[in-house]
């Protein structure tokens, strides 16, 4: 009957839907996994040892921090910002995070990249001097 | 109290104990990757075999509901979406039920007012929250692709980039709530969801229809949805680790990598118990509305005939056949016969011979 072929015809494009991960995948990889990327520390990053709080709060939280900070410097004109161990840092995107982490590509841009994250902070910070050294 | 959506929900809530258990003593395999596996083939041989069995029935009938002039006389105005009587018009018609959910707009309510007076109200509310529901759902669906990609195709940032034009931020020291940017359509997901759930409960005549198996996939999407919001925008989680375990689940090499959460698997759990419940539930109204009788069938029953499909050569005794099996025993008991047997005297047969003819006419 050819209404039975044509409700075959959209169960196939409909598990031809359903599978794009499957076949998406395969067109750009083949049979190898896609894992997460190796994030690259700077020597200066990797000397420091401990950012401003811990690296699980880092990766979990840093733009809420960054957000913090922002509100903090910008509205009210309070720079210090002090770490739950107790050390002080000056609140700056541009001076004291990518003073370490200088190397934006390897560092910040792989994983945006992976996760599909589109953040706003390089509309501003955008010609960051330190990125260049 | 009702018995109905409070078996739901305990059932909802036993599958987050599960989890929660089942996290806390090391099953991540099991929940990370066991699961979503067997419910993706659950869902997709269910699926196939639901919709297979559904071709298999029988349509004998053009039953479409019409909801405007039939095709009629050149001078009455045809309403050809409503009623269609070709092919394209009822693929408009199709597309319009399946994108914007027109029979559930029709929706009317009944009252009477003064008393006596009978009147119909245009009840949009349904309609309005049905298409809330199943486009953030879609939208939902859409961005999560990105855990199922890499790279992310531009699709997908699109419904992104759409989704999050609306930036809000709250900062206050006890209540942070904007970064990472929000996504509109998960908010309005839940809403809408919990709008469903609330009208099945307040409206005394929807919440007597209701059963069990309408508010458990409510209760479950409720919870899919909540908890994506939760590791979203309170209790982050490391989104690249999440990736990690969903490309693995892709690429055919899972892993279950550190840095996800409880929450993380509940949702996931949660995923996989909607996908392996839905080839068995009402939610296959998905496949179901492309199969709807009512809907995509052609209202040209004036203008054609329908033959029933089935119909096949069924073996009939005539009049004839049994006259002839029993004559001799039929003029014996004296029953007149139409037609009398060969050997007759001379004189009578010429009188069954006139007769004979006019008999002939009358079978045909």
């Amino acid at each position: 009957m050819s209404d039975k072929k044509l409700i075959i015809i959209g169960l196939v494009i409909f598990f031809v839907i359903v599978a794009f991960p499957l076949w998406y995948h395969f067109l750009f990889h083949g049979g190898k996994a896609a894992p997460a990327p190796e994030l690259e520390l700077t020597d200066k990053a990797k000397a420091a040892k401990v950012c401003v709080r811990s690296t699980q709060y880092m990766t979990a939280e840093h733009m809420q921090l960054l957000d913090v900070w922002r509100e903090s410097v910008v509205r009210e004109a309070e720079r210090v910002y002090v770490s739950p161990d107790g050390k002080e840092y000056n609140m700056s995107l541009s001076n004291t995070c990518l003073d370490c982490h200088s190397n934006k590509a390897e560092f910040c841009d792989r994983c945006h990249n992976y996760a599909s994250v589109r953040p706003y902070c390089w509309d501003c910070h955008i010609d960051n001097p330190k990125e260049k050294s | 109290m009702n018995a109905r959506y409070m078996f739901s929900l305990i059932a909802v809530i036993v599958l987050l104990l599960i989890v929660w258990a089942g996290t806390a003593v090391g099953l991540q395999v099991v929940f990370g990757i066991i699961i979503p596996y067997l419910a993706i083939v659950i869902f997709i041989t269910g699926f196939f075999f639901k919709v297979l069995n559904w071709s298999r029935s029988a349509v004998p009938f053009r039953i479409p509901t019409t909801a405007g002039q039939h095709k009629s006389l050149p001078w009455l105005k045809h309403a050809q979406i409503d009623c269609p009587t070709n092919k394209w018009q009822v693929v408009v018609r199709m597309a319009l039920e399946i994108l914007t959910f027109r029979s559930l707009f029709r929706n009317t309510r009944m009252s009477l007012k003064e008393g006596s007076k009978l009147s119909y109200q245009l009840e949009i509310f349904l309609w309005v929250g049905a298409l809330a529901f199943h486009y953030a759902f879609l939208a939902v669906v859409i961005r999560h692709l990105r855990f199922f990609t890499e790279p992310v195709p531009f699709f997908v940032q699109l419904v992104e980039n759409i989704d999050s034009f609306f930036r809000f931020e709250f900062l206050y020291p006890v209540f942070q709530f904007g970064l990472p940017g929000v996504f509109l359509s998960g908010l309005v997901l839940l809403l809408a969801v919990a709008y469903l759930f609330l009208r099945r409960i307040f409206t005394p005549q929807v919440r007597y229809i209701s059963l069990a198996s309408d508010y458990f996939p409510l209760f479950l999407i409720f919870g899919i949805a909540l908890t994506g919001i939760l590791m979203r925008y309170v209790t982050k989680i490391d989104v690249t680790a999440a990736k990690e375990l969903t490309m693995g689940l892709v690429s055919f090499q899972p892993t279950i990598p550190e840095g996800v959460g409880t929450i993380f698997y509940i949702h996931v759990f949660f995923v996989s118990i909607l996908l392996a419940y839905f080839p068995f539930s009402k939610l296959m109204h998905l496949g179901g509305i492309f199969l709807s009788p009512t809907r995509n069938l052609t209202a040209d029953t004036r203008a054609r005939r329908h033959i029933n499909p089935w119909n096949y050569p069924v073996p009939v005794h005539t009049y004839e056949e049994y006259e002839d099996e029993f004559r001799e025993k039929m003029i014996e008991v004296g029953i007149p016969v139409e037609k009398m047997p060969e050997e007759k005297p001379v004189e009578e047969e010429a009188a069954v011979e006139d007769e004979k003819p006019a008999q002939e006419e009358k079978k045909e």
